[in-house]
């Protein structure tokens, strides 16, 4: 099926109406040294038969493993209805529709996704989603710079356990514009921020602290106490937060007592099945007096003139098709089907599902932290309480163990030396509701029998 | 209206010995529409002559303007802030934006009479 609508024939029309010879023709302007015309790794089309056949050819070289990997990408039971409803064809789009108010039945589905996760974070108003949970964060970071407007420095305060591909991605955002990221030591032992490490900054000028909750490593940061000191500081805050984990703990607009300023997170364990990277989606909240400084599209409830509910755009004038270079983001888009896709399963689990899901996460990571950590060799790292995941050190070489327990058909998880020098030879692991008791016996059984054997 | 001085971007300034009132003019409020919302400076705000000193939005548009003199921001209205359509309705009066206790009363020089703006905007 063509998904490029015009003709060869409406292709002429056109180039013959603005008096152009071929397409190629338009692209004149664009310097002969500057055109890429060697494209050798890019084979030539082929049909929609070939095309799939190559790609399970593919496909079937991916070890995919019972999981037990997280860091950022959870392994969650998507009911099936979910994508049957949203690869309809009347939701079946990546975008915002361009003409939005014409779009009625979209809009209301991202008035019902910004109500859930504003429900979710408990904050006054979401936007419509973002591009992913690591730009929502750089986002955060560029509206706590415009809202907080009694601090000069531009200097924002990131917990060091926060992601690391996060704090990547915030670096390549903000670095041009002229914010400054100084990342927080953690305390060693316990895994989490310590309230120490900000105690340095009591008489500086910072704009704003970013954390995690739970952290990269999967432990439970003291967010009432951080969150505390930001605002006797004048610091706003912004929260990191993982969706799936809000079900059983405190929303972010309880922190401390004056809660935080915004709130972001990565959606993909809400409908988004694990892919290599993406697409995901970012979902992003705050309070209502910051929200003309709220990056994204927003869509609000009217009335139209003849008294009849419906939805349309709110507050573009922050956007840029209006405010142009001085718009509140530089990304107004969001992610029209994963966005369809995570309403849909939030509705379908709504908030009793959900905490069931959570509490399942909860149990079965405690299982799996209680069978791993008695085979000898395999220490927990941190002391401060985790959610659903948790690192582990070892006493061999990871490399190793992973390859054969992947033979083995278990992705054992994530390793993060190589985002920690000092924490080398740990993983991180995790055990969704998807991990059954069997699965988990599996995988404690299958180490023990690897580590005993490459041991001795 | 005849003491006021005008900025090629808008805006107006009442001369004064310390503090200087200032707003946007009646042309800006009739092209942006009926204003849903002001974005005011802080006071004690340092600004230069032409930096943006806050946003006027509009049902159609969100505009910047700007400071047409040098100085501190001393106040800024909060009634504009709580009823925008103030600005709309009365632009010179009531509607007022921000007061600037002005660093250098000279810069008065080099802006627009009333009758000069009028020509500017006639030519817009």
């Amino acid at each position: 099926m063509p998904y490029i609508p015009h003709t060869d024939e409406d292709t002429k029309a056109m180039l013959a109406d603005i008096g152009v010879n071929s397409t190629d023709d338009l692209f004149d302007e664009i310097p002969d040294a500057l055109r890429y015309n060697d494209l050798k790794g890019i084979p030539a089309g082929s049909s929609a038969m070939a095309m799939l056949k190559e790609a399970e050819r593919l496909a079937a070289a991916n070890q995919n493993g019972t999981c037990f990997m997280g860091a950022g990408c959870y392994d969650h039971h998507i009911p099936a209805a979910v994508w049957d409803l949203a690869s309809r064809g009347e939701f079946l789009t990546a975008y915002t529709p361009y003409q939005a108010e014409a779009s009625q039945g979209t809009l209301q589905l991202l008035y019902e996704f910004q109500t859930m996760i504003a429900e979710l974070t408990d904050m006054d108003v979401a936007n419509a989603s973002l591009y992913d949970g690591a730009t929502a964060v750089a986002e955060a970071a560029l509206m706590a710079v415009r809202i907080n407007k009694k601090s000069q420095s531009n200097r924002i305060l990131v917990a060091g356990t926060l992601h690391p591909l996060y704090r990547e991605t915030l670096e390549t955002i903000v670095r041009n514009q002229h914010l400054e990221i100084i990342t927080l030591p953690f305390d060693p032992h316990e895994g989490i921020t310590a309230i120490s490490a900000l105690e340095k900054y009591n008489n500086e000028d910072i704009t704003a602290l970013i954390i995690a909750q739970p952290n990269f490593f999967g432990c439970l940061e003291q967010v009432d106490a951080l969150c505390n000191w930001a605002y006797n500081h004048e610091i706003v805050t912004v929260a990191c937060v993982n969706p799936v984990s809000l079900a059983l703990l405190k929303p972010p607009s309880k922190w401390g007592e004056h809660g935080v300023d915004i709130v972001c997170g990565e959606g993909q364990p809400f409908g988004s099945p694990m892919a290599s990277g993406g697409p995901y989606f970012g979902f992003f909240s705050t309070k209502m007096e910051h929200v003309r400084q709220m990056p994204g599209r927003l869509v609000g409830c009217t009335l139209d003139k003849k008294g009849k509910r419906g939805f349309s755009l709110t507050l573009q004038a922050r956007e840029q098709h209006i405010r142009r270079g001085k718009a509140t983001s530089n990304i107004c888009t969001n992610q029209g089907l994963l966005v369809t896709a995570a309403t849909i399963h939030m509705s379908l689990l709504g908030g009793e599902g959900l905490r069931q899901v959570a509490e399942h996460c909860l149990d079965n990571t405690a299982n799996l932290i209680n069978k791993l950590t008695q085979i000898p060799g395999v220490k927990r790292v941190f002391t401060a309480p985790c959610f659903h995941e948790t690192l582990l050190r070892f006493d061999q070489p990871l490399a190793g163990i992973l390859t054969a327990l992947s033979t083995e058909g278990i992705n054992g998880g994530y390793p993060i030396g190589s985002h920690y020098p000092d924490l080398d030879n740990t993983l991180l692991v995790c055990a969704t509701e998807m991990r059954t008791e069997d699965e988990i016996n599996h995988y404690a059984q299958t180490l023990n029998q690897i580590m005993t054997k490459r041991g001795s | 209206m005849t003491d006021l001085k005008f900025t090629r971007t808008h805006e107006w300034v009442l001369p004064g010995n310390e503090e200087m009132i200032v707003g946007i003019t009646e042309h800006a409020q009739e092209l942006l529409g009926d204003m849903v919302f002001i974005e005011l400076p802080q006071i004690g705000d340092e600004v230069n002559a032409g930096d943006e000193l806050g946003v006027v939005e509009s049902v159609k548009a969100a505009s910047d303007f700007y400071a047409p003199i040098s100085g501190v921001v001393v106040a800024v209205n909060q009634q504009a802030n709580e009823n925008p359509a103030i600005v709309n309705s009365d632009p010179y009066g009531s509607g007022w934006l921000v007061k600037i206790r002005a660093k250098n009363p000279a810069e008065l020089e080099g802006l627009l009479n009333a009758e000069q703006y009028k020509t500017e905007i006639s030519e817009d």
